[in-house]
């Protein structure tokens, strides 16, 4: 790939992170419609919804401070970043090599840590709230990522994710217990992560159950639709990442097979979104003092995984 | 089947034993427990037939048979039996919270791990590598019984010890000999009975389960 | 031939007293099994004695000069427990304490133990071993508890829990041991062969033994009761009825510590040197300490007289880990006058608490005067396992010392220190419940001092003259434990 070539995925690569997040989540949203009975709004509501946010004007608390305000722009900005380096159309991106799957945690720190602050910014009691539980489960899942993150980087010896998707896709079918034990921590690191139903409902606004809305619900207008956005992409750029670690097949190593990587993606993206709103339908959200158990086995899960690499493999 | 694929079908078998182990640790219910138990005693056997076939050792299907009867039918359904009978539906309560016992296990793990090293080194079979699964789980369950509080869980942990000592004994020698294997899980099953026998004896004179009601025993009472 | 017989019969007797151990003549059917079998297993002594060691059956089972002196000494105590247990059951019975389903019970566990004590001593196969080690255990958990009050179900929970998890871990050093002898023999029960084990002890590879023995050591000495293992074996031995005490404390723990003994023979011979023989020095020491200072804070006398025991073991074990021929053969000793002693002031105590209704000490006063067969016996008793002279135990654990003084001076203090504390312990704890002011209630009880004479008077006159056939029967154990 020449450099021209290269410079091409990596866009179409942020392209794809930021306009097909909406998307995706478009397709989740009616999934789980359809699963519940109802009629789905269309999967291009997510669009109307930025649309219409981005089109309202800005309603700031008096005792907003610039954090509140810089906030959604350094969420959005991180994400997109995260999903920039992420090779899941192609594993020759050049940003890939700038961060690689530690520095990917940092970035999602970083826009834990800002909407947090954001949360409790304005002052108000539910901002406060959702930070400070955000906070609980960003301590205790940060340790499940990152054990997750090492066991998969142990079979490839690279943390970089260009590295390792090559390395997964030049294996041979094998039976990995510790990459089945690393899948299922995936999973649910990625349901915490996420903000998804065991361990937070996306769609409430129940004073009591909230945890990321709480803390955006004093935005409004544009920034409220950076911050939507924002979660969206996390979902994706999630999603993405699990694509890249354990289900690497089709990702192109050339620009000839973009066009392919991308359809296999889209396929892919499908299945995940029906995975998702399966366990979300099969689940009901958990007590707040359940979510300390639910990431303690993701993490006991991770680690298991780690062992049974040395162990048994 | 080829070589290759049973060494993986039972290194994957023995990572689920182990998972089953750790979730004897983190489950709550006593009905979970039982099915947990079963799981684990159903890969064991399964395990135990895949090293039966591969290396071709008649004996072993015998003790793959006896585990199936034994661990995955009979023993969970005389515990599921002597449950309903004593009503024990309530949760099941740890000396030392889950969270602690995992960090334990996990430990515990890496400790078998070393421990077995000389073994993995010298032995030729193909199970070798799945000898430190075994003791983990012995050591796992060794934990579960000091750690919890009611008879029951303290007899599901008994048994989950005899199940990583089978274990041991499939993945270091393919299996003792025939003898010795039929005694041991003659004198299993005997304990299994005592137990239940003892569970009675112990709702009835202490009109609980709960075992830290036994600390009647002390040196200076 | 004699070997098989002498399992039949307590096998046999065990299916008998299930269905007849009600009857009026039970218990005398007992001591005739018990005494049947000691008949046998003299026999068995003879042949071993005129003809050395032998393999029969199939190589399924052995006997040499060790195991043979063992399968004696459970016979000859057993049948002498069955003796005593025939008054003082009968006393339990009179009292409501045990109903006739559990007599049955009783006396058909009572044998089938003995059967597997002398399978286990005469098992030639390391599984086999193992199972009938864990048949003693359940043969008797059952007994701990016949009581089903409160504190004998803790007891017999306790003892089955820790006994089980600890014979678990011997189970996997068999496994392992069966590890390293598969790689010299192949696959089959001749890897799990004493008699082939110790043949092919130099291949067996040392690191695997060496693992090994710590199962082992962990495993069969929970059953032995060393200290930091022993928490079950106080609540054990004085919960359930007083026979089963006695041949838990005279019996059960020399099974145990046979087994251990065997594995660290076989181990040592494996990987050069004394390592396995260090690592029962350091538990037998312990367990004397611990022990005897535990000695000073019982207040229940079967709890007390448990606590001795494993001091004893711990004497035991020691001198089988210093190794030698002066400290094996005092070992030897040891365990048979222990036995015998042991067992002896399990009769006494036992009786002396029915005579009192409690087990507390603070409560039985002046046996002297209540009964004076029983005072006297717990008295002699009490001196010749606190190591008093001219009794066995004072030439054992006087045999034990001079060779700790040659090959370890700095553990003198320790052992002497211990043995000390030991004494004056018991004696103190003795002296007012023989000589003190009598209390007010008492029962009268049926004493056979039978049992008890004959013991007193084995250890009496072993401690002052050891016959020509009997040391050289010593030695010949001696020589198998080099």
């Amino acid at each position: 790939m020449n450099i021209l070539e290269q410079l091409l995925t990596e866009a179409m690569q942020i392209a794809l992170t930021a306009l097909a997040a909406p998307l995706f989540v478009g397709w989740v949203r009616m999934l789980k419609c359809w699963s519940q009975g109802r009629r789905a709004p269309g999967i291009l509501q997510p669009y109307r919804n930025l649309l219409k946010l981005f089109s309202k004007d800005i309603l700031l608390a008096e005792n907003a401070s610039w954090v509140f305000r810089a906030t959604p722009y350094v969420v959005f900005g991180t994400i997109l970043m995260a999903g920039s380096v992420i090779p899941v159309i192609s594993s020759e991106l050049p940003l890939s090599a700038s961060a690689d799957i530690i520095a990917l945690v940092a970035l999602f720190g970083i826009a834990r840590f800002f909407t947090a602050l954001a949360g409790m910014d304005v002052g108000t009691s539910f901002g406060g709230m959702g930070s400070s539980r955000e906070m609980m489960i960003a301590s205790l899942a940060e340790p499940a990522v990152l054990m997750t993150a090492f066991t998969v980087s142990l079979f490839s010896h690279s943390t970089s994710l260009s590295v390792i998707v090559k390395y997964v896709q030049g294996l041979s079918f094998f039976l990995s217990p510790s990459m089945a034990f690393v899948f299922f921590a995936f999973i649910l690191i990625m349901l915490a992560e996420t903000g998804r139903v065991p361990v937070d409902n996306p769609v409430t606004h129940l004073e009591l159950t909230m945890i990321h809305e709480g803390m955006i619900l004093e935005y409004s207008g544009r920034h409220l639709a950076l911050m939507e956005w924002a979660g969206m992409m996390k979902l994706f750029v999630f999603s993405s990442l699990g694509i890249a670690l354990f289900s690497p097949w089709g990702i192109a190593s050339d620009v000839a097979g973009v066009p392919f990587a991308l359809l296999l993606v889209a396929l892919k993206l499908t299945a995940i979104g029906v995975i998702v709103v399966l366990i979300e339908t099969g689940m009901a959200k958990m007590r707040i003092f359940r979510v300390p158990e639910f990431l303690g086995t993701a993490f006991l899960l991770a680690t298991l995984g780690m062992l049974s690499h040395f162990m048994l493999e | 089947m080829t070589h290759g694929i049973s060494i993986q079908l039972n290194n994957f078998l023995a990572a689920f034993i182990l998972l089953t182990s750790f979730a004897l640790l983190a489950q709550r219910r006593i009905y979970g427990l039982l099915v947990i138990f079963a799981w684990q005693g159903f890969f064991l056997s399964l395990s135990s037939a895949i090293v039966a076939y591969t290396a071709d050792i008649r004996h072993l299907y015998v003790s793959a048979a006896l585990t199936l009867l034994l661990k995955v039918i009979v023993l969970p359904y005389i515990l599921y039996a002597l449950i309903n009978k004593l009503n024990i539906f309530r949760e099941v309560e740890p000396l030392v919270n889950i969270p602690t016992t995992m960090l334990i296990g996990v430990a515990l793990v890496i400790f078998s791990y070393h421990l077995t090293a000389p073994v993995r080194e010298l032995s030729t079979l193909f199970t070798r590598t799945t000898l430190a699964v075994a003791l983990s789980t012995v050591l796992l369950g060794f934990l579960m019984m000091i750690t919890r509080k009611k008879a029951v869980t303290q007899v599901i942990g008994f048994l989950a010890m005899e199940n990583g000592l089978f274990f041991a004994a499939t993945s270091a020698t393919y299996g003792m000999p025939l003898v010795v294997e039929l005694g041991v899980a003659l004198d299993i099953l005997i304990a299994a009975l005592i137990f239940g026998i003892f569970i009675f004896q112990i709702r009835t004179t202490f009109d609980t389960l709960d075992l830290t009601e036994m600390e009647k025993l002390k040196e200076d009472s | 031939m004699l070997i098989v017989s002498l399992l039949g019969v307590s096998l046999f007797f065990a299916a008998v007293l299930a269905f007849v151990g009600d009857r009026r003549f039970a218990p005398e059917l007992n001591v005739v099994a018990s005494l049947t079998s000691f008949v046998i297993s003299v026999a068995l002594a003879l042949d071993v004695y005129r003809g050395g060691p032998s393999v029969v059956a199939g190589e399924y089972f052995f006997v040499d000069s060790f195991s043979v002196y063992l399968v004696v000494l459970t016979t000859f105590v057993s049948a002498t427990t069955a003796y005593f247990s025939k008054n003082y059951m009968r006393f339990e019975r009179a009292h409501g304490k045990v109903s006739g389903g559990k007599m049955r019970f009783y006396h058909a566990m009572y044998q089938l133990f003995i059967f597997a004590m002398l399978l286990a001593l005469l098992a030639n196969n390391v599984g086999i071993l193992w199972i009938s080690m864990e048949l003693a255990t359940l043969a008797t958990v059952l007994l701990v508890s016949l009581y089903r009050n409160p504190s004998s179900v803790e007891a017999a929970w306790k003892y089955f829990i820790l006994c089980g998890v600890g014979i678990a871990l011997a189970l996997f050093g068999t496994i392992l041991l069966y590890f390293a002898a598969e790689k010299v023999v192949g696959q089959g029960v001749q890897g799990l062969l004493w008699t082939n084990l110790i043949k092919i002890n130099a291949k067996l590879e040392p690191r695997v033994l060496a693992l090994a023995f710590i199962f082992f050591m962990v495993g069969y000495g929970t059953k032995v009761g060393l200290v930091p293992l022993h928490n079950w074996l106080p609540d054990a031995h004085s919960e359930g009825p007083t026979p089963v005490s006695a041949v838990l404390s005279g019996l059960l723990l020399n099974i145990a510590l046979y087994a251990l003994i065997r594995c660290k023979v076989l181990v040592n011979m494996a990987i050069g040197g004394d390592w396995a023989g260090k690592i029962m020095m350091g538990f037998g020491l312990i367990s004397m300490v611990i022990a005897a200072l535990s000695l000073y804070r019982q207040k229940d006398i079967k709890r007390m007289f448990a606590y001795s025991s494993i001091e004893h073991m711990g004497i035991s074990t020691f001198a089988f880990g210093l190794g030698g021929p002066i400290a094996t053969f005092g070992g030897l000793l040891h365990m048979l006058m222990h036995s015998l002693t042991k067992s002896s002031i399990f009769y006494t105590a036992g009786h002396a608490s029915q005579i009192y209704g409690t087990q507390s000490m603070a409560h039985i006063r002046g046996l002297i005067r209540a009964n004076p067969k029983v005072g006297w016996g717990l008295m002699f008793g009490v001196l010749a396992i606190a190591g008093a002279p001219p009794f066995g135990l004072f030439a054992s654990e006087f045999l034990i010392i001079t060779a700790a003084m040659k090959t370890t001076p700095v553990l003198m203090p320790v052992i002497l220190f211990a043995l000390v504390v030991a004494f004056a312990a018991l004696f103190r704890k003795a002296q007012p419940m023989v000589f003190g002011d009598p209390t007010h209630k008492r029962e009268d009880v049926n004493f056979g001092s039978l049992p008890v004479y004959l013991h007193m008077a084995l250890v009496l006159f072993l401690g002052v003259y050891i016959p020509v056939f009997l040391q050289n029967w010593f030695l010949g154990a001696v020589e198998i434990l080099k």
